[in-house]
């Protein structure tokens, strides 16, 4: 311990010259100066530790909290009233009626998965389900929205496999299942692969917390995992404050985390909610205990006293500054009575969790952290973890962003000489869907174990993941995540809305009725006043689409800086929304199922010439002009009229249209479980005012494909003739042919494409990359797992 | 055969799992005195006749390249063995 030169709180205030590393800590000159003018003195290391990184972009939000006040702003009564927590806690929390309530977040884990794919990934999974439970739930599911580079390129050969194996690695040991996500390939996410990470959790109204630290006199203990060297990155230029020239030069920037000592974290902190014996409690992720005790203590009586020599850590060597900043995972910090100390260590030593009393809440609106006995932090908690900077970042339309849009896929060359005959429509098929993004993806997903905790009642690759609540009624919810970033790029504002729009329809698609969206914002550097634009514009779009809908941002995330030598990734705004079951009995599947032989297939919407930044147009290399047009008021309807026909048992099958378009629906609905399809696009043409192959591949919105037996067939189109909503027959399903047939005023009259074919192109293409392996498949170089164990 | 030995490591400042797992069993089974385990990895690689400085190189390489993971784990020592 005496191997420090502690830097006290006395000695800050004799020795106001000394000069402090905070340019290397990434603080402005202006916001050091602030840092300054608060204390009224210099700071010390260990103060500076803390708001160094409470003040960076990751915690602070200071370039977007400006633009993320939208979705408190933009809301309506209607929003609010099933909504019990809301956006600022670790994650929002939404009634779900018989005494239930649900949690869900996304976070991004974007930069570590790059750095170390394996570990990257997995302590993202780790680290939102520390949010879950710190809200008092029990986690049910996780999801995950992934964005890699262009499929063939090295990186993505290096990054793909170790994420997916963290992922799995990691939720699989927690007994989570993963219910869907995305996995998308663009070059622009070449060195900026986006790993984002979805958790959902349940809990009775009764079991919530919160992060506060109420009550003075009560006591803060630090529980779970020991603190260590990991996670600590800019905090190594803080060795100046250490004498011993024989510690690591450099503390690295990446966790390893620790899924059995999560799963009993999660365990253990349900028995302590259960018991009622924390008062408020939060989880320690990015900037760890400086995070927690400022939060903690600001968010409640304002004041806490610790004693930092108290931390369990694995690493003596740690000084004040490090263990204030460290990230190891698989730590929770929690305010308990006197009264109850007893029993929570008892719960500890039941789970075999270890702890340590750091300190207590005090009224004293000071947070003063000691090391042993000496006072190295005395701060206004607020000061910390909620005044932080905020900036009025510039920003302005790019000047390309109209040449962009005038650029149509029809105008241009690559938009000449489309797919116009039998053959080469349905060679189009084939190709679309044997592309890396239509392609088959059950090479990643069946490495996460998607049906563990029985629980599970649909997931990818149906439109939503859904999870039954409550055995007795089978109250559930469905949940999906979306985000078409081309279109986004297009349009940051419509993009926004139609990643909104796409990922309400999939809930609605299994018989949902949404209720709470949670996102996360990806983009690149906020620096940039044009992505800085497509930033507003994002935020504007979603929290003006979220106010049409009805349904609240309830929590989220923001990762900018996504960008590599001045080249920044699409604006990627991953939407997740949440819905409800009053019985996930009632789900709607998304494919053809082999009895329904015979059943009517109906398209739903209306289909505009609308090809750009589509699916099809990313095959000829094309990317350009507007998104499809966004239509609410539509998707409202649509929402309806799917959730009506799923509790009423009118439909047997349902998908929605997105990538890729109709053809590309029929085909999944086909594929699912092997069965096949005859439409007929004539009247689809004719009453739309569109060619074969528009209709066949455009992208329009607000639209799905349902099949539903022919019994039902009039009291389905009575009920979408009564909302004024276009439905349309355009086949059956046919369990017999084998085949997907369509036919058109096109020259041959009709193409089909077989099943097994089509099948054997879909489904080839992940694993001809990746590795004809399926879990424990070959670990490239670089992104083995450090405990795999493989080798005795 | 002349083998050489490649010991990997996670790094000291690192968590791992599987060292804290054993020093958690070693008690309840009765092994006492050990305050802390860590786990890392031995490699052998065998070599047809001599070792030369070329191949000592390169396996330096496959050490710090492919055998171990540099961002998590350090190479401890490449060293050689003649009979094993």
């Amino acid at each position: 311990m005496s191997t420090f030169n502690i830097d006290t709180v006395e000695n800050a205030s004799t020795t106001p010259d000394t000069e402090l590393p905070w340019a290397e800590l990434g603080l402005k000159q202006d916001e050091y100066s602030r840092i300054v003018e608060i204390l009224g003195r210099r700071p010390t290391a260990a103060e500076l530790a803390m708001y160094s990184v409470m003040w960076s972009e990751h915690c602070s939000y200071k370039s977007s909290k400006v633009h993320l006040r939208q979705f408190g702003e933009k809301v309506t009564e209607e929003m609010t009233k099933d909504l019990m927590v809301g956006i600022g806690e670790n994650a929002g929390v939404t009634d779900l009626g018989d005494g239930w309530a649900v949690t869900f977040k996304i976070e991004s884990h974007n930069h570590p998965s790059y750095v170390e794919p394996y570990q990257g990934a997995a302590t993202g999974i780790g680290g939102i389900v520390r949010d879950i439970i710190s809200m008092g739930a029990r986690p049910v599911a996780v999801m995950d929205p992934l964005r890699f580079g262009d499929i063939d390129h090295p990186d993505t050969q290096r990054v793909l496999p170790g994420v997916v194996s963290g992922i799995g690695g990691y939720g699989n040991s927690l007994g989570l299942p993963n219910i869907g996500g995305e996995v998308v390939f663009d070059s622009v996410y070449q060195q900026n692969p986006l790993v984002n990470a979805l958790a959902v959790g349940v809990l009775k109204h009764e079991d919530l917390r919160l992060a506060r630290a109420d009550g003075v006199g009560n006591k803060v203990v630090l529980f779970g995992a020991r603190t260590g060297g990991d996670g600590i990155g800019g905090a190594s230029v803080l060795a100046s404050e250490s004498f011993d020239d024989t510690k690591p030069s450099k503390r690295p920037a990446v966790q390893v985390g620790d899924p059995f000592a999560e799963k009993v974290l999660i365990e253990c902190c349900l028995e302590l909610f259960g018991s009622e014996l924390v008062e408020g409690i939060q989880d320690l992720g990015a900037a760890g205990i400086s995070c927690a005790t400022s939060e903690l203590a600001s968010n409640g009586e304002g004041g806490m006293h610790v004693e930092l020599t108290n931390v369990l850590l694995r690493d003596p060597t740690l000084t004040p500054g490090e263990i204030l900043m460290s990230e190891s995972q698989e730590r929770m910090m929690a305010v308990v009575t006197p009264q109850n100390a007893e029993a929570f260590e008892a719960v500890m030593s039941k789970w075999d969790v270890e702890y340590s009393w750091l300190g207590e809440v005090t009224g004293t609106g000071r947070l003063i952290i000691e090391w042993d006995g000496e006072t190295i932090v005395d701060v206004d908690p607020r000061t910390v973890a909620h005044d932080g900077p905020v900036y009025e970042r510039p920003y302005h339309r790019p000047a390309w962003q109209d040449d962009l849009q005038a650029d149509s896929f029809r105008a241009s060359e690559e938009g000449q000489h489309l797919p116009s005959t039998a053959e080469e429509l349905g060679g189009a098929v084939v190709e679309l869907m044997s592309s890396p993004n239509m392609a088959d993806k059950s090479w990643i997903t069946d490495q996460y174990d998607r049906f563990v905790g029985g629980n599970t009642a649909l997931s990818a690759p149906d439109d939503s993941g859904v999870i039954r609540v409550d055995e007795e009624t089978g109250l559930g919810v469905g949940l999906a995540t979306d985000c078409n970033a081309r279109y986004a790029y297009l349009d940051p504002y419509a993009g926004a809305q139609l990643a909104l729009a796409e990922a309400y329809r999939n809930v609605a698609t299994a018989g949902a009725v949404p209720m709470a969206v949670s996102d996360c914002l990806n983009f690149g550097s906020p620096e940039d006043p044009e992505i800085m634009w497509q930033f507003a514009e994002a935020i504007r779009g979603l929290a003006d689409g979220c106010q049409t809908l009805g349904i609240p941002v309830t929590g989220g995330n923001v990762s900018l800086y996504n960008q590599t030598a001045g080249r920044a990734i699409h604006p990627t705004p991953v939407v997740g929304v949440l819905g409800r079951f009053d019985d996930v009995a009632r789900r709607t599947p998304s494919g053809f199922q082999r009895w329904a032989d015979g059943q009517a297939i109906y398209l739903l919407g209306t289909t505009r010439d609308e090809l750009d930044g589509s699916e099809f147009a990313r095959l000829r290399g094309h990317l350009g002009g507007h998104p499809p047009q966004v239509d609410l008021a539509a998707e409202k309807t649509l929402g309806e009229i799917l959730i009506n026909a799923s509790r009423d048992g009118m439909i047997d099958a349902a998908h929605d249209l997105s990538e890729g378009g109709l053809v590309a629906g029929l085909a999944e609905m086909s594929l699912r479980f092997g069965v096949g399809s005859r439409i007929s696009v004539d009247a689809l043409c004719e009453r739309d005012g569109v060619d074969v192959f528009t209709a066949l591949f455009s992208e329009s919105q607000a639209r799905a494909l349902v099949a539903l037996p022919r019994s039902e067939e009039l009291r389905f189109t009575d009920m979408t003739t009564a909302r004024g909503f276009p439905a349309l027959r355009l086949g059956v399903v046919d369990a017999v042919s084998g085949g997907i047939e369509v036919a058109g005023d096109f020259d041959g009259g009709s193409f089909g494409i077989g099943l097994d074919e089509l099948k054997e192109a879909w489904s080839a293409t992940i694993p001809a990359r990746f590795g004809a392996g399926s879990a424990g498949g070959e670990t490239p170089l670089g992104s083995r797992p450090a405990d795999a164990g493989h080798h005795a | 055969m002349p083998t050489i030995l490649v010991e990997v490591m996670p790094k000291p400042e690192i968590l791992d799992p599987q060292g804290k797992a054993i020093a958690n069993a070693l008690p309840h089974l009765g092994f006492t005195g050990f305050s802390g385990v860590r786990q890392g990895k031995r490699f052998e690689l065998t070599v047809e006749g001599e070792v030369t400085e070329e191949i000592l190189d390169s396996a330096r390489t496959a050490a710090a390249e492919m055998l171990s993971n540099p961002v998590i784990e350090d190479v401890v020592s490449v060293t050689v063995a003649e009979d094993l």
